[in-house]
């Protein structure tokens, strides 16, 4: 009694039923299954072949695999790509778990403007947050050491951000409020009556945490720091800021090295991304296991939801100040160093000396640099372009998966989920490889980029569509079928209006990661495409400190209105949930 | 006016394989009637609904209405449901949250092919939002309303359109008791003076007897009977329909003589013989089960005299329940206990004999193995 019938072919009688629904619903799929998979299979095709230059054509050879595989080189590379992702997904996952904790379960004072300020760090882009870090704790030029050796007076290096343990620390100071948001959707799915009657059972508070809690929330656990430790083994930008100049390499840096050698050796950083891909598909596949076990786990009753918090008594305080100064060191603190550097002109530490020279010079020379306008134009581009491509392409997907019994749809499903296994700059090589192969002018253009955006976010899109569709009960629509409407007209007045608030949510997200991204601009960028991203990563090449973080406070600040009114707007135009 | 004939649908499980949900079900409903699908959960009358309405497509059969062919799978014919003019109201209501009252109920005139003029529109909504007493309340945001002006704001928006056939999907099952009680009156008024021919869907029997001019019982995906209120309540024809369709004490019997013509015949049974009333033919020796509803038991502490065409059976009182309108009494006669209904000023107490008068008319046989 639960079948849909909308979806049924209808019987082929021709200039009836062949009309917009078919069109609509057969682009998106061509669309899908062209961005997810012909970029992968060009990159597996470029593994197998020797670097082309302009005596000898490419050759097939296995000789990337064996320069990959065979070298004592390529064993550290493996050791220090896991020991990095394993680093940063564990401490992330400690400090946002904690927290996520503490902000669900516990009753800290201001909880719900820490909920609200969660999504703040989301806005830095994780290279100003490096180079923030740099400016902090950079042996030479830091901040940290240079005002401990004054204050000691001497010479000694107090903190090395240039190191495995400062690449770990930023990574997993970065990916923290993820860990945050992740452990905060597990704990409001737990059903608190499970806590509740270990309460009445005589536990105290941390027999509650560890032995209910905990393990309730475990394979959520376990899910979200695999998403992490995929999520660092394909970060970029620490990994070439802080690892590259002291010779750490991961993967990543590894691949962007052997692009940008000369001759340009593709086929063996193709042989590095396709062990990359493999090692984060392993990842996602456990994720996605573990997560569609946790349903079995935690129990959403929905009804009467209102958890009891804990009680912490006076520690509470400390919980809430303990917030206070993870907030400080995530946002505040680079955002400030950020601010200070950008008013110097040659970059200093804070002192008194210093802040006779404040000037705005660096702003000055940013705007007049000719590419700046041409880098905002095209990252604001890209990323609505981008934001809304998605949106309307995964509305009609998530509508076939969720609402029609189309054979094939659970591969329409996968294919748009594909690309999360694809860290950013694997994505861009195997884009940049694809469209070098095929002639159809892109290559070079800021279009290639927006199918790399495009390919990249269709997944984050696509959780946002499916989540709301599954949300809009399907007698809305059929009530609208019966009312005599097309599936177009029951498409646009019905479904999308109710899918708004959703829509409106993933569209506010997409634009802010694509005005982030860079691991997949890296590679596909040329003069006259550069995107705000490429145009920081330009400075930091160039040691236009002051310069880049010029930029940085300009586009925080951008990211941060941006996100307030588009608040503002989802607000005010969204539909009330019904 | 509607014609569902043979009709099969069937969807894939879980699992792919194929679930027959509706199995030949075939029936007729006159213009202007009211006719009722009543069964229990997963008996098939919400699939059948849905496949008239054409949101689900069946494997075979023909659905006709006022020889109009809107599905038929010998001639290949399924008109999709936006072009059947079918009104309908769906379980949840379906009403679109980001539409007021007045948006909600345009929509169907402003989705059709030759749309009607603004004002044409909006004398029509109004219209229909007057009968269905909502027009005070045509601006409000449709998520602001009680449950049961949500359910008279889908019925508007079926209305609206002016459908050539009414189909309801459990209209009631949302709200409260004492207003479902209050719909059922409104809804029954409002079907007869529109004349309107409507299909109705439910699982609670007293809704169909209430409403309805015919009744469908359905059971795992057939229709077992198909009769009047009254036909179906008093005469059964199946363990199934007498089951489900009130409350009922049951006899395992062996008829002894199929006499006469005047659809009586005489059982043995655990009580002795009975007079009960036949009407499929019975032949001698055939087992049959009898139904006899607990309110046509009539108890009395003195044994009244038989009369011709009545059954006396002496028991004991074996337990009582006191409902406020009635008293129920269990009793028990040998190793058998009956339900009877009484009124509440019948005192006996526990443990006391008691007699039961019966109406032949009133103890069904039923065909059936014991």
């Amino acid at each position: 009694m639960n079948s849909a019938v909308l979806d049924a072919p209808a019987a082929p009688r021709p200039g009836l039923q062949i009309d917009t629904k078919w069109v609509v619903i057969g682009a998106c799929v061509v669309l899908v299954a062209w961005l997810a998979l012909v970029p992968l299979g060009f990159l597996l095709w470029q593994s197998f072949l020797t670097p082309q230059t302009a005596a000898k054509s490419a050759e097939f050879t296995l000789g990337n695999y064996v320069e990959a595989y065979s070298s004592l080189e390529t064993l550290r590379l493996f050791f220090n790509s896991l020991q990095f992702a394993l680093g940063a997904a564990l401490l992330a996952f400690v400090i946002g778990g904690f927290f996520a904790w503490v902000n669900e379960r516990t009753n800290t004072p201001f909880k719900a403007l820490f909920f609200a300020l969660s999504v703040i760090p989301l806005i830095i882009p994780g290279i100003l947050f490096t180079v923030s870090w740099i400016l902090l704790a950079s042996p030479k030029i830091g901040i940290i050491n240079t005002i401990l050796q004054e204050a000691f007076g001497t010479s000694i290096v107090f903190v090395n951000i240039y190191s495995m343990t400062g690449m770990i620390w930023v990574d997993g100071l970065h990916y923290s409020p993820m860990a945050f948001l992740l452990m905060t959707a597990a704990f409001r799915s737990m059903d608190p009556s499970l806590e509740e009657s270990a309460l009445m059972s005589g536990a105290t508070v941390p027999q509650i945490a560890f032995r209910v809690t905990l393990r309730l929330a475990w394979p959520a656990v376990l899910a979200s720091l695999l998403i992490l430790f995929v999520r660092s083994i394909e970060s970029f930008e620490v990994p070439a800021l802080l690892g590259l100049p002291v010779g750490i390499e991961v993967y990543t840096s590894a691949i962007y090295q052997a692009v940008h050698r000369y001759p340009s050796q593709v086929g063996l950083a193709s042989a590095y991304a396709v062990t990359l891909l493999l090692i984060a598909s392993l990842g996602i596949y456990f994720q996605s296991q573990l997560s569609s076990q946790s349903h079995r786990f935690s129990t959403v009753t929905g009804k009467g939801y209102r958890p009891r918090t804990m009680d912490l008594g006076r520690w509470r305080y400390l919980t809430a100040g303990l917030f206070i100064l993870y907030f400080f060191v995530v946002v505040a603190l680079p955002f400030l160093v950020l601010l200070w550097s950008s008013l110097q002109k040659y970059y200093t530490a804070p002192s008194f000396e210093a802040l006779q020279h404040l000037t705005l010079n660096s702003y000055r020379t940013v705007l007049d640099n000719p590419s700046f306008g041409t880098a905002v134009w095209n990252s604001l581009l890209l990323s609505l372009g981008c934001a809304t491509i998605v949106m309307l392409v995964t509305s009609v997907i998530s509508w076939i998966v969720i609402r029609t019994r189309m054979p094939g749809r659970w591969l329409l499903d996968n294919l748009t989920s594909l690309p999360l296994v694809f860290p950013g700059l694997v994505l861009g090589l195997a884009i940049m490889v694809c469209y070098l192969t095929i002639p159809i002018g892109v290559y070079g253009t800021i279009w290639i980029m927006l199918i790399a955006y495009i390919t990249r976010f269709l997944p984050y899109g696509m959780r946002y569509s499916s989540t709301s569709m599954l949300q809009i009960h399907k007698e809305l629509e059929e009530s609208a079928a019966m009312s005599g409407a097309s599936w177009g007209m029951t498409f646009r007045r019905v479904v999308l209006p109710l899918l708004k608030p959703g829509l409106i949510a993933g569209w506010i997200y997409v634009v802010i990661v694509s005005i982030r991204e860079l691991s997949s601009s890296i590679l596909l960028y040329s003069p006259g495409s550069e995107v705000v991203s490429i145009m920081i990563w330009e400075l930091w090449q160039n040691g236009q400190y002051v310069e880049l973080s010029a930029l940085g406070v300009m586009l925080i600040a951008a990211l941060f209105c941006f996100v307030l009114l588009a608040q503002f707007i989802g607000k005010k135009f969204g539909v009330a949930e019904a | 006016m509607l014609n569902v004939t043979a009709l099969c649908t069937e969807y894939a499980s879980a699992g792919g394989q194929p679930v027959k949900a509706a199995q030949d079900v075939t029936f007729e409903v006159p213009a202007g009637k009211l006719f009722t699908l009543l069964g229990p959960s997963g008996c098939g009358k919400t699939t059948t609904l849905r496949s008239i309405a054409g949101l689900e497509r069946p494997k075979t059969g023909e659905v006709r209405v006022a020889e109009r062919v809107v599905f038929s799978s010998e001639q290949g014919i399924f008109v999709p449901p936006n072009q059947r003019n079918f009104g309908m109201v769906f379980q949840s209501y379906a009403i679109w949250p980001h539409m007021n009252v007045f948006q909600n109920v345009a929509f169907p005139l402003e989705v059709r092919k030759q749309r009607p003029s603004r004002k044409e529109i909006a004398d029509k909504v109004m219209r229909v939002l007057g009968a269905v007493q909502l027009e005070e309340l045509a601006e409000r945001d449709a998520t602001k309303l009680s449950g049961g002006q949500q359910q008279r704001l889908a019925l508007a928006r079926a209305l609206v359109m002016e459908p050539q056939l009414l189909l309801l999907d459990e209209p009631l099952s949302n709200l409260d008791a004492k207003l479902r009680h209050r719909m059922r009156f409104e809804l029954k008024r409002m079907q007869r003076d529109l004349n309107l021919t409507t299909i109705y869907v439910t699982h609670d029997q007293s809704e169909a007897l209430a409403l309805s001019h015919e009744i469908a019982v359905m059971n795992e995906g057939r229709i077992v009977q198909i009769g009047s209120p009254r036909d179906i309540y008093e005469r059964p024809r199946d363990r199934f329909v007498a089951d489900f369709v009130g409350t009922t004490n049951f006899l395992d019997a062996t008829v002894i003589s199929a006499n006469s013509g005047n659809g009586r015949c005489q059982v043995s049974t655990r009580f002795g013989a009975l007079d009960v009333q036949c009407d499929e033919p019975f032949r001698q020796n055939d087992t049959l089960v009898v139904s006899i509803r607990p309110e046509d038991i009539e108890l009395s502490e003195q044994r009244p005299d038989r009369i011709d065409g009545e059954n006396i059976v002496a028991g004991t009182v074996h337990a009582k329940a006191f409902l406020g309108e009635y008293l129920d009494f269990q009793v028990k006669v040998g190793e058998n206990i009956l339900l009877a209904r009484a009124h509440p000023s019948l005192r006996t107490p526990v443990g006391e004999p008691i007699h039961m008068r019966m109406k032949a008319e009133k103890c069904v046989a039923i065909p059936g193995a014991h």
